[in-house]
Protein backbone atom coordinates (compact mmCIF):
# COMPACT_ATOMS: atom_id res chain seq x y z
CA UNK A 1 0.00 0.00 0.00
CA UNK A 2 2.66 2.34 0.90
CA UNK A 3 4.77 1.44 -1.94
CA UNK A 4 2.00 2.45 -4.35
CA UNK A 5 1.27 5.69 -2.72
CA UNK A 6 5.01 6.25 -2.91
CA UNK A 7 4.83 5.15 -6.99
CA UNK A 8 2.09 7.37 -7.38
CA UNK A 9 3.86 10.01 -5.90
CA UNK A 10 7.13 9.72 -7.56
CA UNK A 11 5.33 9.54 -11.10
CA UNK A 12 3.50 12.53 -10.77
CA UNK A 13 6.77 14.37 -9.76
CA UNK A 14 7.96 12.83 -12.84
CA UNK A 15 4.85 14.39 -15.00
CA UNK A 16 5.11 17.79 -13.46
CA UNK A 17 9.37 17.61 -14.64
CA UNK A 18 8.51 16.68 -17.98
CA UNK A 19 5.98 19.22 -18.34
CA UNK A 20 8.13 21.54 -17.26
CA UNK A 21 11.04 20.92 -19.34
CA UNK A 22 8.41 20.51 -22.22
CA UNK A 23 7.30 24.24 -21.34
CA UNK A 24 10.87 25.48 -21.20
CA UNK A 25 11.84 23.85 -24.47
CA UNK A 26 9.04 25.08 -25.78
CA UNK A 27 10.00 29.00 -24.59
CA UNK A 28 13.15 28.23 -25.69
CA UNK A 29 12.14 27.59 -29.33
CA UNK A 30 9.89 30.01 -29.86
CA UNK A 31 10.69 32.92 -27.89
CA UNK A 32 13.72 34.58 -30.00
CA UNK A 33 14.52 36.90 -32.71
CA UNK A 34 13.03 36.01 -35.95
CA UNK A 35 15.58 36.05 -38.81
CA UNK A 36 12.87 35.97 -41.95
CA UNK A 37 15.55 35.79 -44.85
CA UNK A 38 17.36 32.40 -43.35
CA UNK A 39 14.27 31.06 -41.50
CA UNK A 40 12.15 31.59 -44.68
CA UNK A 41 13.33 28.50 -46.61
CA UNK A 42 13.94 26.85 -44.01
CA UNK A 43 10.04 26.89 -43.06
CA UNK A 44 8.79 26.60 -46.85
CA UNK A 45 10.98 22.92 -46.98
CA UNK A 46 8.82 22.09 -43.42
CA UNK A 47 6.00 23.04 -44.88
CA UNK A 48 6.12 20.36 -48.05
CA UNK A 49 7.46 17.60 -46.11
CA UNK A 50 4.40 17.83 -43.15
CA UNK A 51 1.72 19.29 -44.56
CA UNK A 52 1.75 18.02 -48.03
CA UNK A 53 3.30 14.80 -47.68
CA UNK A 54 -0.41 14.76 -45.51
CA UNK A 55 -2.36 15.59 -48.00
CA UNK A 56 -3.20 11.50 -49.16
CA UNK A 57 -3.90 10.02 -45.88
CA UNK A 58 -5.91 13.24 -45.41
CA UNK A 59 -7.71 12.93 -48.78
CA UNK A 60 -8.84 9.51 -48.84
CA UNK A 61 -10.28 9.50 -44.84
CA UNK A 62 -12.43 12.71 -45.47
CA UNK A 63 -14.18 11.20 -48.61
CA UNK A 64 -14.62 8.33 -47.28
CA UNK A 65 -15.67 9.87 -43.64
CA UNK A 66 -18.19 12.25 -45.46
CA UNK A 67 -19.62 9.11 -47.69
CA UNK A 68 -20.47 7.10 -44.07
CA UNK A 69 -21.51 10.45 -42.18
CA UNK A 70 -23.89 9.89 -45.25
CA UNK A 71 -25.31 7.08 -45.36
CA UNK A 72 -25.64 6.93 -41.41
CA UNK A 73 -27.79 10.02 -41.70
CA UNK A 74 -29.80 9.23 -44.42
CA UNK A 75 -30.72 6.04 -42.82
CA UNK A 76 -31.29 8.25 -39.61
CA UNK A 77 -33.18 11.13 -41.23
CA UNK A 78 -35.82 8.79 -43.45
CA UNK A 79 -37.71 7.67 -40.47
CA UNK A 80 -38.36 11.08 -39.81
CA UNK A 81 -38.48 12.31 -43.36
CA UNK A 82 -36.41 15.14 -43.12
CA UNK A 83 -33.86 13.47 -46.00
CA UNK A 84 -33.48 17.10 -46.90
CA UNK A 85 -31.80 17.89 -43.89
CA UNK A 86 -28.86 15.38 -44.99
CA UNK A 87 -26.56 18.32 -46.22
CA UNK A 88 -27.07 20.27 -42.66
CA UNK A 89 -26.16 17.18 -40.78
CA UNK A 90 -23.36 16.21 -42.59
CA UNK A 91 -21.49 19.81 -42.66
CA UNK A 92 -22.17 20.49 -38.83
CA UNK A 93 -21.25 17.39 -37.80
CA UNK A 94 -17.69 16.94 -39.72
CA UNK A 95 -16.93 21.17 -39.46
CA UNK A 96 -17.40 20.88 -35.54
CA UNK A 97 -16.11 17.48 -34.89
CA UNK A 98 -15.31 15.12 -37.09
CA UNK A 99 -13.09 17.58 -38.92
CA UNK A 100 -10.91 18.80 -36.41
CA UNK A 101 -10.58 15.82 -34.38
CA UNK A 102 -10.03 13.15 -37.20
CA UNK A 103 -7.65 15.06 -39.16
CA UNK A 104 -5.56 15.68 -35.65
CA UNK A 105 -5.05 12.38 -34.90
CA UNK A 106 -4.06 11.06 -38.92
CA UNK A 107 -1.50 14.13 -38.72
CA UNK A 108 -0.60 12.71 -35.52
CA UNK A 109 -0.22 9.18 -36.99
CA UNK A 110 1.11 10.33 -39.76
CA UNK A 111 3.66 13.66 -39.41
CA UNK A 112 3.93 13.66 -35.58
CA UNK A 113 5.29 10.08 -35.51
CA UNK A 114 7.31 10.91 -38.68
CA UNK A 115 8.94 14.08 -36.88
CA UNK A 116 10.04 12.50 -33.45
CA UNK A 117 11.54 9.89 -35.67
CA UNK A 118 13.42 12.42 -37.80
CA UNK A 119 15.09 14.44 -34.88
CA UNK A 120 15.31 11.28 -32.07
CA UNK A 121 17.45 10.19 -35.72
CA UNK A 122 19.30 13.16 -35.91
CA UNK A 123 19.97 12.89 -31.74
CA UNK A 124 21.02 9.74 -32.02
CA UNK A 125 23.59 10.22 -34.73
CA UNK A 126 24.59 13.07 -32.94
CA UNK A 127 23.70 15.13 -35.74
CA UNK A 128 21.81 17.73 -32.98
CA UNK A 129 25.20 18.08 -31.01
CA UNK A 130 28.07 18.41 -34.19
CA UNK A 131 25.21 21.32 -34.96
CA UNK A 132 25.72 23.01 -31.28
CA UNK A 133 29.60 22.53 -31.82
CA UNK A 134 29.22 24.30 -34.84
CA UNK A 135 27.76 27.34 -32.68
CA UNK A 136 24.56 26.33 -34.42
CA UNK A 137 21.47 26.22 -32.23
CA UNK A 138 19.45 23.09 -33.45
CA UNK A 139 16.31 24.65 -31.64
CA UNK A 140 16.70 27.73 -33.93
CA UNK A 141 17.62 25.64 -37.09
CA UNK A 142 15.70 22.54 -36.66
CA UNK A 143 12.79 22.77 -34.16
CA UNK A 144 11.62 25.81 -34.72
CA UNK A 145 10.83 25.51 -38.82
CA UNK A 146 8.99 21.89 -38.08
CA UNK A 147 7.54 23.30 -35.08
CA UNK A 148 5.88 26.33 -37.40
CA UNK A 149 5.26 23.92 -40.27
CA UNK A 150 3.28 21.99 -38.23
CA UNK A 151 1.08 24.52 -36.69
CA UNK A 152 0.30 25.93 -39.94
CA UNK A 153 -0.76 22.92 -41.87
CA UNK A 154 -3.33 21.28 -39.64
CA UNK A 155 -5.73 24.10 -39.70
CA UNK A 156 -5.23 24.22 -43.39
CA UNK A 157 -5.34 20.54 -43.86
CA UNK A 158 -8.19 20.38 -41.56
CA UNK A 159 -10.30 22.78 -43.86
CA UNK A 160 -9.05 20.55 -46.53
CA UNK A 161 -10.72 17.93 -44.55
CA UNK A 162 -14.01 19.17 -44.28
CA UNK A 163 -14.72 20.31 -47.72
CA UNK A 164 -13.63 17.09 -49.32
CA UNK A 165 -16.10 15.28 -46.16
CA UNK A 166 -18.85 17.38 -47.59
CA UNK A 167 -18.30 16.77 -50.94
CA UNK A 168 -18.21 12.29 -50.21
CA UNK A 169 -21.57 13.52 -48.16
CA UNK A 170 -23.14 15.03 -51.42
CA UNK A 171 -21.35 12.17 -53.57
CA UNK A 172 -23.71 9.86 -51.35
CA UNK A 173 -26.48 12.30 -50.42
CA UNK A 174 -27.30 13.47 -54.40
CA UNK A 175 -25.89 11.28 -56.92
CA UNK A 176 -26.75 8.03 -54.83
CA UNK A 177 -29.77 8.57 -52.87
CA UNK A 178 -31.61 11.06 -54.64
CA UNK A 179 -31.82 14.41 -52.83
CA UNK A 180 -32.25 17.53 -54.38
CA UNK A 181 -29.59 19.15 -55.02
CA UNK A 182 -30.79 22.34 -54.00
CA UNK A 183 -32.21 21.17 -50.53
CA UNK A 184 -29.19 19.70 -49.68
CA UNK A 185 -27.20 22.80 -50.31
CA UNK A 186 -29.52 25.77 -49.38
CA UNK A 187 -30.16 23.33 -45.99
CA UNK A 188 -26.58 23.48 -45.01
CA UNK A 189 -26.14 27.11 -46.07
CA UNK A 190 -29.58 28.13 -43.84
CA UNK A 191 -27.74 26.44 -40.84
CA UNK A 192 -23.81 26.72 -41.17
CA UNK A 193 -23.11 29.56 -39.34
CA UNK A 194 -19.42 30.83 -40.00
CA UNK A 195 -18.93 32.35 -36.31
CA UNK A 196 -19.92 29.63 -34.21
CA UNK A 197 -19.75 26.54 -36.36
CA UNK A 198 -16.48 27.14 -38.86
CA UNK A 199 -14.85 29.62 -37.15
CA UNK A 200 -14.71 27.25 -33.72
CA UNK A 201 -13.97 24.10 -36.09
CA UNK A 202 -10.44 26.04 -36.99
CA UNK A 203 -9.57 27.28 -33.81
CA UNK A 204 -9.98 24.08 -32.35
CA UNK A 205 -7.40 22.64 -35.64
CA UNK A 206 -5.04 25.71 -34.54
CA UNK A 207 -5.01 24.41 -30.92
CA UNK A 208 -4.86 20.73 -31.81
CA UNK A 209 -2.10 21.72 -34.42
CA UNK A 210 0.08 23.71 -31.70
CA UNK A 211 -0.54 20.32 -29.30
CA UNK A 212 0.17 17.47 -31.65
CA UNK A 213 3.38 19.59 -32.74
CA UNK A 214 4.83 20.29 -29.49
CA UNK A 215 4.43 16.82 -28.37
CA UNK A 216 6.18 15.93 -31.48
CA UNK A 217 8.97 17.36 -31.34
CA UNK A 218 9.84 17.46 -27.54
CA UNK A 219 9.70 13.67 -27.79
CA UNK A 220 12.07 13.70 -30.49
CA UNK A 221 14.08 16.28 -28.84
CA UNK A 222 14.07 14.19 -25.58
CA UNK A 223 14.45 10.89 -27.14
CA UNK A 224 16.98 8.66 -25.37
CA UNK A 225 19.63 8.01 -28.35
CA UNK A 226 19.30 4.45 -28.49
CA UNK A 227 17.24 2.68 -31.80
CA UNK A 228 14.93 1.58 -28.98
CA UNK A 229 14.71 4.70 -27.45
CA UNK A 230 13.14 6.40 -30.94
CA UNK A 231 10.55 3.48 -31.00
CA UNK A 232 9.43 4.47 -27.70
CA UNK A 233 9.85 7.82 -28.64
CA UNK A 234 7.37 7.35 -31.65
CA UNK A 235 4.86 5.41 -30.01
CA UNK A 236 4.75 7.87 -27.63
CA UNK A 237 4.20 10.43 -29.53
CA UNK A 238 1.50 9.17 -30.75
CA UNK A 239 -0.01 7.84 -28.34
CA UNK A 240 0.36 11.28 -26.19
CA UNK A 241 -0.60 13.51 -28.79
CA UNK A 242 -4.06 11.35 -29.86
CA UNK A 243 -5.07 11.14 -26.04
CA UNK A 244 -4.72 15.02 -25.68
CA UNK A 245 -6.34 15.88 -28.51
CA UNK A 246 -9.29 13.93 -27.68
CA UNK A 247 -8.84 15.76 -24.10
CA UNK A 248 -8.79 19.28 -25.23
CA UNK A 249 -11.58 18.90 -27.36
CA UNK A 250 -14.10 18.21 -24.99
CA UNK A 251 -12.86 20.83 -23.35
CA UNK A 252 -13.18 23.06 -26.28
CA UNK A 253 -16.12 22.19 -27.10
CA UNK A 254 -17.68 22.49 -23.50
CA UNK A 255 -15.93 26.23 -23.49
CA UNK A 256 -17.21 26.89 -26.96
CA UNK A 257 -21.17 25.17 -26.25
CA UNK A 258 -20.94 27.02 -23.09
CA UNK A 259 -22.30 30.68 -24.83
CA UNK A 260 -19.01 31.43 -26.52
CA UNK B 1 51.55 18.65 -11.53
CA UNK B 2 51.13 21.20 -14.86
CA UNK B 3 54.35 21.40 -16.67
CA UNK B 4 55.03 24.59 -18.61
CA UNK B 5 56.22 23.29 -22.09
CA UNK B 6 58.12 25.66 -24.92
CA UNK B 7 55.90 26.91 -27.77
CA UNK B 8 53.44 29.69 -28.63
CA UNK B 9 51.57 29.21 -25.20
CA UNK B 10 48.15 27.27 -24.00
CA UNK B 11 45.32 27.41 -26.18
CA UNK B 12 43.27 25.57 -23.41
CA UNK B 13 43.99 25.44 -19.59
CA UNK B 14 41.92 22.94 -17.42
CA UNK B 15 42.46 23.74 -13.50
CA UNK B 16 41.45 21.34 -11.04
CA UNK B 17 38.60 20.23 -13.16
CA UNK B 18 35.83 17.95 -11.48
CA UNK B 19 32.40 16.60 -12.92
CA UNK B 20 30.42 13.99 -11.52
CA UNK B 21 27.18 12.19 -13.35
CA UNK B 22 24.62 10.48 -11.78
CA UNK B 23 26.96 10.21 -8.23
CA UNK B 24 29.18 8.90 -10.18
CA UNK B 25 32.60 10.75 -10.91
CA UNK B 26 34.07 11.38 -13.85
CA UNK B 27 36.66 13.23 -13.32
CA UNK B 28 38.42 14.41 -9.64
CA UNK B 29 40.67 17.57 -9.54
CA UNK B 30 42.48 17.32 -12.74
CA UNK B 31 44.39 19.85 -14.61
CA UNK B 32 46.04 19.70 -18.10
CA UNK B 33 47.14 22.07 -20.61
CA UNK B 34 46.66 21.95 -24.13
CA UNK B 35 49.77 24.13 -26.13
CA UNK B 36 48.89 25.70 -29.33
CA UNK B 37 49.99 24.30 -32.28
CA UNK B 38 50.51 20.87 -31.45
CA UNK B 39 49.03 17.90 -30.85
CA UNK B 40 47.81 16.47 -27.85
CA UNK B 41 46.10 13.08 -27.09
CA UNK B 42 43.76 12.04 -24.52
CA UNK B 43 44.51 8.44 -23.81
CA UNK B 44 42.57 6.32 -21.83
CA UNK B 45 39.87 3.07 -22.02
CA UNK B 46 36.57 2.87 -22.64
CA UNK B 47 34.72 4.90 -20.33
CA UNK B 48 36.87 6.99 -18.47
CA UNK B 49 34.99 9.89 -19.81
CA UNK B 50 37.23 11.47 -22.48
CA UNK B 51 34.53 11.75 -24.81
CA UNK B 52 33.05 14.36 -21.72
CA UNK B 53 35.84 16.08 -21.48
CA UNK B 54 35.56 17.11 -25.43
CA UNK B 55 32.07 18.30 -24.12
CA UNK B 56 33.40 20.08 -21.33
CA UNK B 57 35.88 22.26 -23.34
CA UNK B 58 32.92 22.86 -25.74
CA UNK B 59 30.51 24.33 -23.54
CA UNK B 60 27.95 21.28 -23.57
CA UNK B 61 28.44 20.57 -20.30
CA UNK B 62 29.24 22.39 -17.08
CA UNK B 63 31.97 21.32 -14.32
CA UNK B 64 30.80 20.35 -10.28
CA UNK B 65 34.38 22.37 -9.59
CA UNK B 66 37.43 23.78 -11.05
CA UNK B 67 37.48 25.84 -14.50
CA UNK B 68 38.34 25.81 -18.37
CA UNK B 69 39.87 28.36 -19.96
CA UNK B 70 40.29 28.79 -23.65
CA UNK B 71 43.29 31.65 -24.09
CA UNK B 72 42.20 32.54 -20.56
CA UNK B 73 38.41 32.94 -20.88
CA UNK B 74 36.75 31.24 -18.46
CA UNK B 75 34.27 28.26 -20.78
CA UNK B 76 31.90 27.36 -17.76
CA UNK B 77 31.21 30.91 -16.88
CA UNK B 78 29.99 32.05 -20.38
CA UNK B 79 26.48 32.47 -21.77
CA UNK B 80 25.07 30.76 -24.08
CA UNK B 81 25.36 33.71 -27.48
CA UNK B 82 29.18 33.66 -26.07
CA UNK B 83 29.44 29.75 -26.35
CA UNK B 84 27.84 30.09 -29.42
CA UNK B 85 30.63 32.51 -31.02
CA UNK B 86 33.21 30.40 -28.95
CA UNK B 87 32.46 27.31 -30.66
CA UNK B 88 32.88 29.36 -34.01
CA UNK B 89 36.89 28.56 -33.52
CA UNK B 90 36.44 24.80 -32.94
CA UNK B 91 35.95 22.24 -34.74
CA UNK B 92 34.82 19.10 -33.62
CA UNK B 93 34.81 15.56 -35.45
CA UNK B 94 32.81 13.35 -33.96
CA UNK B 95 32.88 9.37 -33.23
CA UNK B 96 30.34 8.81 -35.74
CA UNK B 97 30.92 11.55 -37.99
CA UNK B 98 27.43 13.09 -37.34
CA UNK B 99 27.28 14.76 -40.68
CA UNK B 100 23.38 15.64 -41.69
CA UNK B 101 21.95 12.74 -43.15
CA UNK B 102 19.28 14.91 -45.72
CA UNK B 103 21.83 16.88 -47.03
CA UNK B 104 24.77 15.87 -49.89
CA UNK B 105 28.43 16.27 -49.30
CA UNK B 106 29.03 19.45 -50.71
CA UNK B 107 26.03 20.90 -48.75
CA UNK B 108 27.33 19.33 -45.44
CA UNK B 109 31.11 20.91 -45.71
CA UNK B 110 28.98 24.29 -46.54
CA UNK B 111 26.67 24.28 -43.86
CA UNK B 112 29.03 26.28 -41.28
CA UNK B 113 30.35 28.77 -43.68
CA UNK B 114 26.57 29.04 -44.73
CA UNK B 115 24.98 29.71 -41.30
CA UNK B 116 27.83 32.22 -40.04
CA UNK B 117 29.27 34.20 -42.95
CA UNK B 118 27.28 35.73 -45.40
CA UNK B 119 29.90 35.80 -48.21
CA UNK B 120 28.69 35.05 -52.04
CA UNK B 121 27.38 31.25 -53.36
CA UNK B 122 30.07 31.22 -55.70
CA UNK B 123 32.63 32.13 -52.68
CA UNK B 124 31.76 28.97 -50.63
CA UNK B 125 31.86 26.90 -54.05
CA UNK B 126 35.34 27.69 -54.32
CA UNK B 127 36.01 27.18 -50.61
CA UNK B 128 34.23 24.15 -50.23
CA UNK B 129 36.13 22.57 -53.35
CA UNK B 130 39.35 23.54 -51.54
CA UNK B 131 37.75 21.78 -48.39
CA UNK B 132 37.12 18.35 -50.09
CA UNK B 133 40.41 18.81 -51.60
CA UNK B 134 42.22 18.74 -48.57
CA UNK B 135 40.58 15.62 -47.49
CA UNK B 136 40.98 14.04 -51.40
CA UNK B 137 36.75 13.99 -51.69
CA UNK B 138 36.10 16.80 -54.19
CA UNK B 139 35.16 13.92 -56.48
CA UNK B 140 32.72 13.02 -54.47
CA UNK B 141 30.85 15.69 -53.82
CA UNK B 142 27.82 15.51 -54.95
CA UNK B 143 27.00 11.80 -53.04
CA UNK B 144 24.90 11.49 -49.80
CA UNK B 145 26.05 10.34 -46.69
CA UNK B 146 24.82 7.16 -46.95
CA UNK B 147 26.28 6.55 -50.31
CA UNK B 148 29.94 6.85 -48.06
CA UNK B 149 31.99 4.50 -46.93
CA UNK B 150 33.12 4.72 -42.84
CA UNK B 151 36.48 6.34 -43.43
CA UNK B 152 34.86 8.34 -46.18
CA UNK B 153 32.38 10.19 -44.05
CA UNK B 154 34.80 10.77 -41.22
CA UNK B 155 36.90 12.44 -43.51
CA UNK B 156 34.12 14.69 -45.31
CA UNK B 157 33.19 15.44 -41.38
CA UNK B 158 36.70 16.38 -40.98
CA UNK B 159 36.52 18.75 -44.27
CA UNK B 160 33.03 19.46 -41.93
CA UNK B 161 35.20 20.59 -38.98
CA UNK B 162 37.46 22.87 -40.37
CA UNK B 163 35.12 24.76 -43.03
CA UNK B 164 35.30 28.03 -41.21
CA UNK B 165 39.59 27.21 -40.32
CA UNK B 166 39.42 27.18 -36.45
CA UNK B 167 42.15 27.22 -34.55
CA UNK B 168 41.18 24.13 -32.11
CA UNK B 169 40.00 21.01 -33.86
CA UNK B 170 39.12 18.57 -31.23
CA UNK B 171 39.08 15.02 -32.83
CA UNK B 172 36.76 12.10 -30.91
CA UNK B 173 37.96 8.91 -31.79
CA UNK B 174 38.95 9.70 -35.20
CA UNK B 175 40.12 5.63 -35.76
CA UNK B 176 37.90 3.51 -34.41
CA UNK B 177 36.08 1.21 -36.82
CA UNK B 178 38.61 2.60 -39.74
CA UNK B 179 40.74 -0.47 -41.94
CA UNK B 180 44.35 -0.14 -42.16
CA UNK B 181 44.15 2.15 -45.20
CA UNK B 182 42.10 4.51 -44.29
CA UNK B 183 43.34 4.68 -40.71
CA UNK B 184 46.35 5.32 -42.18
CA UNK B 185 45.04 8.20 -44.50
CA UNK B 186 43.32 9.77 -41.64
CA UNK B 187 46.49 9.55 -39.92
CA UNK B 188 48.32 11.30 -41.91
CA UNK B 189 45.44 13.67 -42.75
CA UNK B 190 45.43 15.05 -38.83
CA UNK B 191 49.59 15.32 -38.71
CA UNK B 192 49.27 17.40 -41.85
CA UNK B 193 46.50 19.75 -41.73
CA UNK B 194 47.87 20.43 -37.59
CA UNK B 195 51.16 21.02 -39.04
CA UNK B 196 49.86 23.31 -42.92
CA UNK B 197 46.95 24.71 -41.06
CA UNK B 198 48.70 25.75 -37.79
CA UNK B 199 46.07 24.60 -35.80
CA UNK B 200 45.85 23.39 -32.33
CA UNK B 201 44.47 19.37 -32.12
CA UNK B 202 42.82 17.27 -29.29
CA UNK B 203 42.93 13.71 -30.07
CA UNK B 204 41.26 11.40 -28.01
CA UNK B 205 41.56 7.93 -28.71
CA UNK B 206 42.92 4.50 -27.42
CA UNK B 207 44.31 3.40 -30.64
CA UNK B 208 47.90 3.34 -29.09
CA UNK B 209 50.17 2.66 -32.11
CA UNK B 210 48.60 5.28 -34.31
CA UNK B 211 48.12 8.24 -31.68
CA UNK B 212 51.64 7.65 -30.13
CA UNK B 213 52.92 8.31 -33.94
CA UNK B 214 51.45 11.73 -34.69
CA UNK B 215 51.06 13.25 -31.14
CA UNK B 216 53.01 15.30 -29.48
CA UNK B 217 52.25 14.89 -25.88
CA UNK B 218 50.05 11.98 -24.34
CA UNK B 219 48.14 12.81 -21.46
CA UNK B 220 46.40 8.52 -19.93
CA UNK B 221 43.53 8.99 -17.98
CA UNK B 222 42.36 6.57 -16.05
CA UNK B 223 39.54 6.36 -13.02
CA UNK B 224 39.08 10.46 -13.47
CA UNK B 225 42.48 11.02 -12.68
CA UNK B 226 45.52 11.59 -14.98
CA UNK B 227 47.76 8.65 -14.49
CA UNK B 228 50.35 9.05 -16.72
CA UNK B 229 51.73 12.08 -19.37
CA UNK B 230 54.67 12.95 -21.62
CA UNK B 231 55.87 12.50 -25.06
CA UNK B 232 55.02 9.14 -26.81
CA UNK B 233 58.32 8.01 -26.23
CA UNK B 234 58.76 9.24 -22.76
CA UNK B 235 55.10 7.04 -21.85
CA UNK B 236 56.79 3.91 -23.65
CA UNK B 237 59.64 4.15 -21.35
CA UNK B 238 56.83 4.73 -18.57
CA UNK B 239 57.22 1.98 -16.18
CA UNK B 240 53.93 3.18 -13.73
CA UNK B 241 51.85 0.41 -14.24
CA UNK B 242 48.72 2.18 -15.47
CA UNK B 243 50.89 3.11 -18.27
CA UNK B 244 52.82 0.23 -18.63
CA UNK B 245 49.31 -1.99 -18.93
CA UNK B 246 47.44 0.51 -21.14
CA UNK B 247 50.71 1.50 -23.14
CA UNK B 248 51.11 -2.55 -23.94
CA UNK B 249 47.62 -3.71 -24.10
CA UNK B 250 48.33 -6.19 -20.91
CA UNK B 251 45.53 -8.16 -20.12
CA UNK B 252 45.47 -8.02 -16.40
CA UNK B 253 46.95 -5.27 -14.00
CA UNK B 254 45.31 -2.65 -12.65
CA UNK B 255 42.67 -2.60 -14.27
CA UNK B 256 41.75 -6.22 -13.21
CA UNK B 257 40.63 -8.83 -16.33
CA UNK B 258 37.39 -9.92 -13.59
CA UNK B 259 34.75 -8.00 -12.94
CA UNK B 260 34.46 -7.45 -9.18
CA UNK B 261 32.81 -10.61 -7.41
CA UNK B 262 32.59 -12.69 -4.85
CA UNK B 263 35.18 -15.76 -3.97
CA UNK B 264 35.35 -18.43 -6.73
CA UNK B 265 35.11 -21.14 -4.91
CA UNK B 266 32.30 -20.34 -2.62
CA UNK B 267 30.48 -19.17 -5.73
CA UNK B 268 30.42 -22.24 -7.44
CA UNK B 269 30.09 -24.39 -4.04
CA UNK B 270 27.06 -22.49 -3.35
CA UNK B 271 25.24 -23.77 -6.45
CA UNK B 272 26.30 -27.03 -5.20
CA UNK B 273 24.73 -26.63 -1.99
CA UNK B 274 21.45 -25.58 -3.49
CA UNK B 275 21.10 -28.94 -5.91
CA UNK B 276 21.77 -30.81 -2.91
CA UNK B 277 19.57 -29.26 -0.79
CA UNK B 278 16.97 -29.92 -3.46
Amino acid sequence: MMTAIQKLGRSSIQLCGNVGYAGLFLIKTLVRKPRPIKGAPLLIQELYSIGVFSLPIILVASIFIGMVVGLQGYNILSKFSATEQLGQLVALSVVRELGPVVAALLFAGRAGSALTAEIGLMKTTEQLASMEMMGVDPLWRVIAPRFWAGVISLPLLTMIFCAVAVIGGHVIGVEWLGIDTGAFWSNMQASVDFHLDVLNGIIKSVVFGFIVTWIAVYQGYATEPTAAGISRATTRTVVYSSLAVLGMDFVLTAIMMGGW
Amino acid sequence: MIQQREGLGDLIRIDHLTFQRNQQCIFDDISLTIPKGQITAIMGPSGTGKTTLLQLIGGRLKPNAGHLYYENQCIDGMSNKQLLRLREKMGMLFQNSALFTNLTVYDNVAFPMREHTQLPESFIKDLVLMKLEAVGLRGARNLMPSQLSGGMSRRVALARAMALDPELIMYDEPFTGQDPISMGVLVKLIKHLNDALGMTSIIVSHDVPETASIADYIYILAQGKIVGQGTPQQLADCQDPHVLQFMHGLPDGVVPFHYPAPDYRQDLLASCKEREAS
